[in-house]
């Protein structure tokens, strides 16, 4: 113990654990299986994509033996083509491409305007107007009201039964007040002595230096968009309005109640239909999976923000 | 804050003897809550209507997408005919209330979104705090950030990918069930069968959240400080004892608070999720409160009666988090507001 004690405090002690060196074999035991675990977890994580990647290529009749785990079998590259060249899937590709981008936008300037106003002390009124947001978050109108809503405002098969209702998520709101809080007074105050208006001083001093925040903001709210489907679901009946999630839950829908009439499941149009129900996830998924990499960090730094406003 | 509208050399002292009290008078607005909110209303949006002006837009869409709806649900208590008076044509009183309460298909769907809340909940929320402590032992930072990377990626999918994802796997073509015929066992109809619903259901919770999960326990888990692990080691603790009495104390209130938001919201099972994966074969697992609300309402037009069974689902929702709230307030002095 005593020799154990004394390499700790000689060891360049990086993180909280010493060198290799005072290291017992039961520790290196449980590196290996901690090691072992957190593989199986990646492994348990990535098994279905790379599964839909792998049905995505396969020729259905292997699909339909059911021997296609994570490699292609009898590659096929036909199927994309045939997706791809359904008007109606680049139609609703093109909606779902619209409308993220109009809900972002819509998004973006109202969490914004409302985010800043609420992050100002001097605001008379301010712990009602954080409340009326608040509150929404725990307490919700529901669905008949809120489709009767959208009906009575004769909203149902337009853009904005998609991109308004859920415009604002508080959420976000008050991450970017927490992010605005903490902006250093003087510059806010320099601006108005400067002659700014709040609009001004919004524009062109606090907007400039809230870039990091804006975009991870824009990412929430787009991928969010991109991923949403069941507004559109319920408000929208006519398929060239459709996004591609509801061109996708359609296809799923369908294969799945082929799957229900047809027990024995070797049926062809079961078989077809995994085959490019893969194809069309994989190029629905497909945008997320590009940028992903790049702004996973972004979103982990957005949570964090979150979290720290107590 | 007010160093440019006082002049310093003068009056030094008194500056910073009373820096609140003695807020200047002059056109830039108070600082200090408490005079705010003696300011009159009238003489507050004068100063400040510039920002009032920029709450206009976002009140208003409150008012009409959430608060609207809010009031809106006085169509429970009233007959409401598609197409006509958005509040609907008269009072009815309880009576929908009445009818749910006596029908048992309710009582199964409420029995089914209490398990299968309870059952992500029981199962669902330890794999987070497992998963983060594993990560943090971790001593090679690129292996680490490759288990997060990938772990965090299902949280980005669409429902309607997940949904497609499980019923590939548990299609009869499927991985699950390949394994299951290769080691010699019959092949299951998996999202025909009630029975196999709930375990589906949850795995598949666990499987989009685990990842995600972990981020606030690893954040809490850097603020650990390093001589306690130190003083432990010293005093002869091994790893697992390290992780019992240093780390999981030190990630508690991380742990009691997410506790307590996930108690307050286990009644809002997945509905989408749900609504994508459960068929006819499997309601009497799968139904929950607002697949059942959505189809007597949406898809069989009765708007009223849904809309009593919309109400309860909310004030059960409310009273959950207010009372996991206030046990919280009262246990271990911490709340969310």
């Amino acid at each position: 113990m005593v020799i154990n004690a004394e390499r700790v405090r000689t060891a360049p002690v990086r993180k909280r654990r010493t060198g290799a060196l005072s290291r017992s074999r039961g520790e290196r035991i449980f590196g290996i299986v901690n090691v072992a675990i957190l593989l199986l977890a990646v492994a348990v994580t990535l098994y279905p994509f790379l599964n839909v990647i792998a049905e995505s290529l396969s020729s259905e009749k292997y699909i339909a033996m059911g021997g296609v785990t994570i490699w292609p079998r009898g590659w096929n590259f036909q199927t994309y083509g045939i997706v791809m060249s359904d008007p109606t899937f680049w139609i609703n590709y093109k909606n779902t491409v619209l409308y993220t981008v109009v809900a972002t936008a819509i998004s973006m300037v109202l969490s914004t305007l409302f985010a800043y106003a609420i992050s100002k002390q001097e605001l008379k009124g301010r712990g009602t107007f954080i409340g009326i947001a608040v509150f929404t978050m725990f307490f919700s109108g529901g669905l008949i009201p809120n489709y009767v809503l959208v009906n009575g405002l004769h909203m149902t098969n337009t853009i904005w039964a998609v991109v308004i209702p859920n415009a604002i998520s508080v959420f976000n709101v008050l991450v970017m007040k927490s992010f605005f809080e903490n902006m250093p007074r003087e510059l806010e105050e320099a601006a108005s002595i400067d002659g700014l208006s709040v609009y001004g001083t919004l524009w062109r001093v606090v907007l400039p230096l809230s870039k990091a925040v804006i975009a991870t903001m824009i990412l929430f709210y787009a991928v969010t968009n991109w991923n949403s489907w069941f507004q559109a679901f319920i408000y929208m009946d006519k398929s060239s309005l459709f996004p591609v999630t509801i061109y996708l839950r359609n296809l799923i829908a369908g294969a799945s109640s082929a799957q229900t009439s047809g027990a024995n499941a070797a049926s062809d149009l079961t078989s077809i239909s995994a085959n490019i129900k893969a194809v069309t996830m994989v190029l629905t998924v497909l945008p997320i999976l590009c940028v992903y990499p790049f702004v996973q960090r972004y979103f982990v730094s957005g949570v964090m923000l979150g979290s720290v406003k107590g | 804050m007010t160093s440019m509208t006082q002049a310093p050399p003068s009056d030094p002292p008194e500056q910073t003897d009373l820096p609140q009290a003695v807020a200047p008078q002059s056109i830039e607005p108070m600082r200090n809550s408490r005079s705010t909110t003696r300011v009159p209303w009238r003489k507050a949006i004068r100063r400040n209507w510039q920002l009032y002006s920029l709450l206009v837009l976002p009140v208003a869409w409150f008012v009409i997408f959430r608060y609207l709806p809010m009031a809106g649900n006085i169509i429970a208590f009233r007959n409401y005919i598609p197409g006509g008076n958005i509040f609907g044509e008269g009072w009815i009183g309880l009576e929908n209330f009445q009818m749910f309460l006596a029908d048992p298909t309710f009582w199964q769907v409420f029995r089914n979104t209490a398990v299968l809340g309870g059952l992500t909940l029981l199962f669902g929320f330890p794999v987070p705090i497992v998963l983060a402590l594993l990560l943090n032992e971790l001593r090679s930072r690129v292996f680490k950030r490759f288990v997060q990377t990938t772990t965090y990626l299902p949280h980005f999918l669409s429902i309607v990918i997940v949904a497609g994802m499980i019923m590939q796997i548990t299609s009869m073509t499927g991985s699950i069930n390949q394994l299951l015929s290769a080691i010699g066992l019959q092949k299951i109809t998996f999202l025909q069968d009630a029975g196999w619903f709930p375990a589906i259901y949850v795995g598949s919770e666990i499987w989009q959240t685990m990842g995600w999960g972990t981020i606030l326990y690893l954040a809490a888990l850097t603020t650990i400080d390093d001589s306690l692990y130190e003083a432990a080691r010293i005093d002869g603790a091994g790893r697992l004892s390290q992780t019992w009495h240093v780390t999981l104390p030190g990630i508690r209130p991380t742990i009691v608070t997410l506790l307590i938001l996930n108690i307050g919201s286990f009644m809002a099972v997945g509905f989408e999720k749900v609504l994508l994966l459960y068929n006819p074969a499997t309601y009497s697992t799968a139904d929950v409160i607002s697949t059942y609300l959505y189809r007597v309402g949406l898809q069989s037009g009765s708007f009223s009666y849904a809309a009593a069974i919309g109400i309860f689902e909310a004030v059960i929702g409310l009273i959950l988090v207010l009372g996991a709230n206030f046990v919280s307030r009262r246990t271990i002095g911490a709340s969310l507001w």
